[in-house]
């Protein structure tokens, strides 16, 4: 037996796995410790620029004029545990490196092992901020593949809508919340985070959960609306309109605040575009791109609401776009409520969907349906697919390669806040460690959704 | 000779007695007493009244509506570990935190904190002395005849507390947030003379107690006489040199995590905390003397409504005086985002210092070519100032212009941010 031959080819084979990279080699690293073609490719790939372009920047400070600081993956602003690798002079930022992973759990790994009716538990794990839209879009990806998408009864249909636009507002008032305490205005969190929980008692009303609802299942939702829904949300609709507009007087219009956001973290279409950014980012650009409007799903194409989009691609454009897509939001809102109609609130598909509890204790042909959904789940077809929805971020995507049995061979999802965040170098150069802060804020990045 | 230098105080006039050794050591305990309840009060106040505009509660367990929160919390920090990060700078680290706390403790020692500024039966008021145990006195404790300069510099040193503290712990954050904190108090400081320069044209005196006494009813209250605009100023630039929001970039958590205090714990981060605190009571209490009048009474139609408590009365104006000072600065953390490290600095050289001087020398024309308050002449100065604030402040746009457009130029011509 030629034990070491064997041991040396066993090396070789795992070794081509790893990645190669360590914590450390992560991290940015001082302009003497990089070749001037590394530091001209790492500056150039950020910014959009040729090698030629960046060699004119002619910013090449000596090691003592700068400082390396590390921001996060503990820092108070990161949200969560983004990591920033800043290279200072002074206060300016010259060079900036995002660091991520530091809450990757291998969500999308999960997936592969879950089948598709306990994946959308998985996903609605991902981007926690808006749960909803996860479900959402892989519940249609499942139903594409399984070839129902066009026999999903009415009522879920418009009950998918009702909680995605819900979630929408939700997320975006947490995006109120976080942005007014990274600039220092501490009650807006307050009052952000005030106005969340109202509708996320809504959720809890319709789903049990305040959070990770795993109600938006393939073939439909999980359950009817409770008996009061329309109450409540005419309640938050009420509500909402009155805070919104404090919201304009504590911040839109004060100086400060102004100041603060305006010409800051400029980036203009063909970066953002060029960048895969989406969402309020892609559209504070001014490029009107709107997956509900361009590439409608559900039916958004019969609902009447606006794009809002910036002019300038600084942080207050995103500002405000977010808080005028809450408005349009509620706009949506209210004329799905109402439309909505009676019926099924899912498929009556019995590969699909389990029968209600009471058949079971009455019929053998349920109760073995039954069985089988929670123990193996229901096959899919094989092939390959991709569906993508707005979420409150941007483009939620996610893409099923489906091998004919009950788990999807591979399953990943393209998380809108993972392909903003590339922005960030971009938009931070040149601005101050203050800036700095004020750009993660706009981009709203959710680190559950950028790891997986 | 010695009285003169030291203090005014007419206790201490005459020979020195045991009376006034007492009446001078009781002082020392009141003001050092005071001083801690206030700033504990100031926490609880803080945070109840934030939390009220926040729709939260607040503190309300320790004690009768929380007021015993701050006594709980520095309790417990007594006894939290003292870390020394091995970095640091041992001395310095151990020093910084009494550097920034005494000078804060200090200023109390000049405030006039009441004192008898009734109306006699003749029209006269009293000049705010008081009779204790037959001895004559201000209810201050100490009354140096450079009193008001005396708080300029030690709201001055405070700044090396900070500064060193920053420094020394070895660490990037609380450096960054040093170098910002010594810009930014030196360069408030000049608007905060400038503004205070008013107020002692006004008054012609560097004395607290003297300031207090020249502000005698309302209309000769300080913002008033001085025209408001040095007041204005005066609050702005405090709010600054206190770190206070929106000019908190000293410690502004979301970007520098704690600030120069970062690497602090236990007892030591609680002397910043307290002294951070406690300057803003006395601060607050430095603006209450110098533009509010003081202990003076507000009288309404010439009554006084605290007549009746007779002397206690001026301490009883100077704590309502000091409560609007203290609920505004709350009101300030509780609404204003946080201005960015340049725009604090735009703002105190091209807007405080520019207007605070201008309006300094307005103040001094009209003493000099208006001294009786002549309409005419009045109307003459103002007109003649108005013009050459015109002058000067197209020469200050055409200078930032220029230099903006140097600064384009040169960024043009290689270095790029």
């Amino acid at each position: 037996m030629s034990t070491d031959t064997d041991n040396t080819d066993n090396t070789d084979f795992y070794s081509r796995f790893q990645a190669g990279t360590s914590e450390g080699e992560q991290g940015l690293r001082l302009r003497s410790e990089i070749s001037a073609e590394e530091l001209m490719r790492e500056v150039g790939a950020v910014l959009r620029m040729s090698e030629a372009d960046v060699a004119l920047l002619e910013d090449h400070p000596d090691d003592d004029e700068t400082m390396i600081i590390n921001m996060g993956p503990q820092h108070p602003s990161t949200h969560g545990v983004l990591r920033l690798m800043l290279e200072l002079q002074g206060e300016t930022v010259l060079r900036c490196k995002p660091v991520i992973g530091y809450l990757h759990t291998g969500m999308e790994k999960t997936g592969e092992q879950l089948t598709y009716a306990q994946g959308s538990t998985n996903v609605t794990r991902m981007d926690y901020v808006s749960p909803l839209a996860n479900e959402l879009v892989f519940s249609m990806a499942t139903e594409k593949l399984l070839g129902i998408d066009d026999e999903i009864p009415e009522r879920a249909v418009w009950i998918r809508m009702l909680l995605a636009e819900l979630n929408r507002m939700s997320s975006h008032l947490l995006f109120m919340a976080t942005n007014g305490m990274d600039l220092g205005a501490v009650s807006m969190m307050i009052y952000g985070w005030r106005e969340r929980e109202e509708v996320l008692r809504f959720f809890q009303e319709v789903t049990g959960l305040r959070m990770n609802h795993n109600y938006i299942r393939p073939g439909g939702v999980a359950a009817d609306l409770p008996a009061g829904w329309r109450d409540s949300v005419m309640r938050l609709l009420d509500l909402l309109p009155d805070r919104l507009e404090e919201y304009d007087t504590l911040m839109t219009g004060q100086p400060i605040w102004r100041e603060r956001l305006q010409g800051v973290g400029v980036i203009t279409p063909t970066e953002a575009l060029a960048l895969g950014a989406t969402g309020p980012i892609l559209r504070s650009t001014g490029v009107e791109w709107d997956l509900r409007r361009d590439q409608p799903y559900l039916h958004y194409d019969e609902m009447d609401f606006d794009v809002i989009v910036g002019s300038y691609g600084d942080c207050f454009d995103r500002y405000a776009i977010r808080l005028a897509e809450i408005r349009e939001s509620m706009e949506i809102v209210r004329q799905i409520l109402d439309r909505m109609p009676s019926g099924n609130y899912r498929i009556q598909d019995k590969k699909v969907t389990p029968p209600p509890r009471a058949r079971i204790d009455e019929s053998m042909e349920a109760l073995i349906h039954h069985f089988k959904i929670f123990t193996e789940g229901f096959k899919v077809p094989e092939g390959e697919v991709y569906v993508a929805v707005e979420s409150p971020r941007g483009e939620i995507g996610c893409y099923i390669a489906s091998d004919g049995s009950a788990n999807p061979y591979r399953m990943h999802m393209r998380d809108p806040s993972f392909v903003n965040i590339q922005c960030l170098p971009h938009m931070m150069r040149g601005g101050l460690v203050a800036d700095a802060v004020a750009v993660i804020s706009s981009v709203d990045p959710v680190l559950g959704g950028v790891d997986r | 000779m010695r009285v003169s230098l030291l203090a005014l105080d007419p206790l201490l006039e005459g020979p020195l007695l045991w009376t006034p050794l007492i009446i001078v050591v009781i002082k020392v305990l009141a003001i050092f007493v005071i001083g801690l309840v206030a700033t504990m009060f100031m926490v609880w106040y803080e945070r109840k009244v934030v939390s009220g505009m926040q729709n939260r509660i607040g503190p309300n367990k320790t004690g009768p509506f929380g007021i015993l929160q701050t006594l709980a919390d520095g309790i417990k920090s007594f006894f939290k570990e003292d870390l020394l990060p091995t970095r640091a700078d041992r001395v310095v680290f151990r020093l910084a935190p009494f550097l920034a706390f005494v000078p804060a403790f200090l200023i109390w020692s000049v405030i006039p904190l009441g004192g008898d500024f009734s109306t006699n039966s003749d029209g006269t008021v009293n000049d705010g002395t008081v009779v204790w145990f037959g001895e004559v006195t201000y209810v201050q404790l100490a009354d140096p005849p450079i009193g008001i300069l005396l708080v300029l510099a030690l709201s001055s040193i405070a700044v090396y507390g900070i500064m060193l503290a920053g420094w020394s712990s070895g660490s990037k954050y609380p450096l960054l947030g040093s170098v910002r904190a010594s810009a930014q108090m030196i360069s408030y400081e000049a608007a905060l003379g400038l503004s205070l320069a008013a107020v002692l044209l006004s008054s012609g005196t560097l004395s607290t107690i003297g300031i207090v006494q020249t502000q005698n009813s309302f209309v000769d209250w300080n913002f008033i006489s001085t025209g408001i605009v040095p007041f204005v100023i005066f609050i702005i630039a405090v709010t600054a040199e206190l770190n206070r929001p929106p000019f908190d970039l000293v410690e502004a958590e979301q970007e520098l995590v704690g600030g120069y205090n970062t690497e602090y714990s236990g007892i030591r981060f609680a002397l910043f905390f307290l002294s951070e605190f406690m300057s803003v009571v006395t601060m607050s209490a430095v603006m209450v003397t110098l533009f509010l009048g003081g202990p003076q009474p507000l009288t309404i139609a010439g009554v006084d409504i605290f007549a009746f408590l007779g002397a206690l009365g001026g301490t009883v104006w100077f704590v309502l005086k000091l409560f609007l000072f203290l609920y505004m600065f709350v009101w300030f953390r509780a609404t204003l985002p946080r201005l960015r490290y340049d725009q604090l600095m735009d703002l105190g050289w091209k807007v405080l210092i520019p207007i605070s001087f201008g309006w300094f020398l307005l103040l001094a024309a009209l003493r000099e070519f208006s001294p009786d308050g002549d309409a005419l002449d009045s109307t003459r100065v103002v007109l003649i100032s108005l013009a050459v604030a015109g002058v000067a402040t197209a020469l200050f746009a055409t200078a930032l212009r220029v230099s903006a457009r140097n600064r384009q130029q040169s960024d043009q011509n290689g270095v790029t941010t």
